[in-house]
């Protein structure tokens, strides 16, 4: 992990722009959702530290979804895209170092799972994961083929949007979150349960990644960018209030 | 709630069904990585008691759920942080303090093979009993839960820790106590609703 101000203590986390625990739409929530307010507590070191993910975690094909899990000379079928975009924190502070872990379905929308029950075709050349870990001023990005939507038993007739599911550890346990990002444009997005548990159409643009042609490849792959913010951290551990609690 | 001039963190969004591809592919049948990240928390010979948590993640009708995944994050026995921001000293080189479990594949049951941690300063100087963090996610969460796992045992540690002793509900500070099973086991079962409900930390 690069240079990280050893001073801390998390702001806290903003209980109404996130997702409540319980929305009956997704009903997995309803039996999985704690009743009882969260306890709420100033972070300690042992939410303010977290394990170094250095760069000789990552492998050379980690972050090319195309190649990673395809045979010798074949690649994965379907869109190709990059995905590109930054981590920072609710100040504007960039994360370096953090650990960005991302999985999906492939081009027709089925999963590499014993699972899974879609009757789209498995691709012999996907997996369906990478990761990579942010540079000194925030930045990933990774190669993959453009997931399909596809159908899930929540309601009768409920699909997914195309997505991409995230997940990021940072700087700090506090920090740690697991999000998805989908596509501009995607008609599904307003019909999909579980992005309704986002309660604001502020929250799902914070998740939708538009087109950027300015990162495009010609003739070869189109660029989506996704920008992620984690929790923001203070700046000095007792600088309001030198005998603490 | 909002912060003026501030950006706002990214939404949480559910884990989903299939989060052991994307964090521990290998459980999930992806030979990739050479390894899933978390699987092992000793690479050496540990200073400290070597310990064993167990545990399972019931849903509000009492079902063990088999799509969870479980991180602990905790300090070595000395009490140090194996983290870049761990100024007080050098953590156990061979303890990495973290770990990760999906959980058995048929019972959802989480292992974790590890240390007892030893005492970690609150913010005021005052000391904390031995503690571990504790973050899930599965299906049906939309966002990830945060506890910490105390130990039944450190009766005298716990009656003193700033975070127990401040809970205003005493009744159910129980849920928080991981129960000796002997020979260095422990049980840590986390309920997400019901009588048993485990509390649930807003950190």
């Amino acid at each position: 992990m690069a240079s990280d101000p050893p001073q801390g203590g998390y702001m806290a986390r903003d209980r109404v722009w996130q997702p409540d625990a319980l929305t009956p739409a997704y009903k997995t929530s309803v039996k999985r959702s704690p009743q009882a307010p969260l306890i709420s507590f100033p972070s300690t070191l042992s939410e303010e530290t977290s394990p170094v993910f250095g760069h000789d975690l990552i492998g050379p094909l980690d972050n090319d979804l195309i190649l990673n899990f395809a045979q010798p000379g074949e690649s994965a079928i379907g869109p190709r895209i990059i995905v590109h975009g930054r981590v920072s924190d609710e100040t504007g502070r960039p994360v370096p170092g953090a650990l960005v872990e991302f999985w999906q379905a492939n081009a027709g929308g089925r999963y590499r799972h014993k699972k899974e029950g879609y009757i789209a075709p498995l691709d012999p050349n996907f997996g369906g994961c990478g990761r990579t870990i942010t540079a000194a001023d925030g930045t990933y990005e990774f190669r993959t083929v453009m997931p399909g939507p596809y159908p899930w038993p929540n309601g009768a007739n409920d699909w997914r949007p195309a997505h991409i599911h995230f997940s990021l550890f940072g700087h700090g346990f506090a920090q740690r979150l697991i999000t998805q990002m989908y596509f501009e444009g995607d008609p599904l997005i307003p019909l999909c349960p579980i992005v309704g548990a986002l309660k604001s159409q502020a929250a799902v643009g914070a998740l939708t990644a538009p087109l950027d042609m300015a990162r495009t490849v010609p003739m070869d792959a189109r660029a989506y960018r996704f920008d992620m913010v984690l929790r923001g951290r203070r700046q000095t551990y007792f600088e309001n209030r030198a005998e603490g609690l | 709630m909002a912060r003026a001039g501030e950006l706002k963190e990214s939404p949480s969004q559910t884990a989903g069904p299939y989060v052991h591809i994307g964090c521990t592919p290998n459980f999930a049948g992806l030979a990739m990585f050479g390894g899933d990240i978390g699987a092992v928390m000793k690479t050496g010979p540990v200073q400290g008691q070597e310990i064993t948590i167990k545990g399972t993640v019931f849903d509000g009708a009492g079902t063990p759920l088999k799509d969870a995944m479980v991180e602990i994050w905790q300090a070595d026995a000395a009490g140090l942080f194996n983290a870049v921001n761990e100024a007080r000293g050098r953590a156990d080189p061979n303890f990495t303090g973290f770990g990760r479990s999906p959980g058995d594949m048929e019972t959802g049951e989480f292992v974790f093979e590890t240390v007892k941690p030893g005492s970690v300063p609150f913010p005021d100087g005052r000391v904390q009993a031995p503690h571990i963090s504790v973050w899930i996610v599965a299906r049906g969460i939309n966002i990830g839960l945060q506890t910490r796992l105390y130990f039944e045992d450190e009766e005298e540690a716990n009656a003193a820790d700033p975070l127990l002793t401040r809970i205003e509900h005493q009744n159910r500070v129980p849920t928080l106590l991981a129960k000796s099973e002997g020979d260095g086991v422990y049980r840590f079962d986390i309920h997400l609703q019901g009588p048993n409900e485990t509390i649930f930390l807003d950190i």
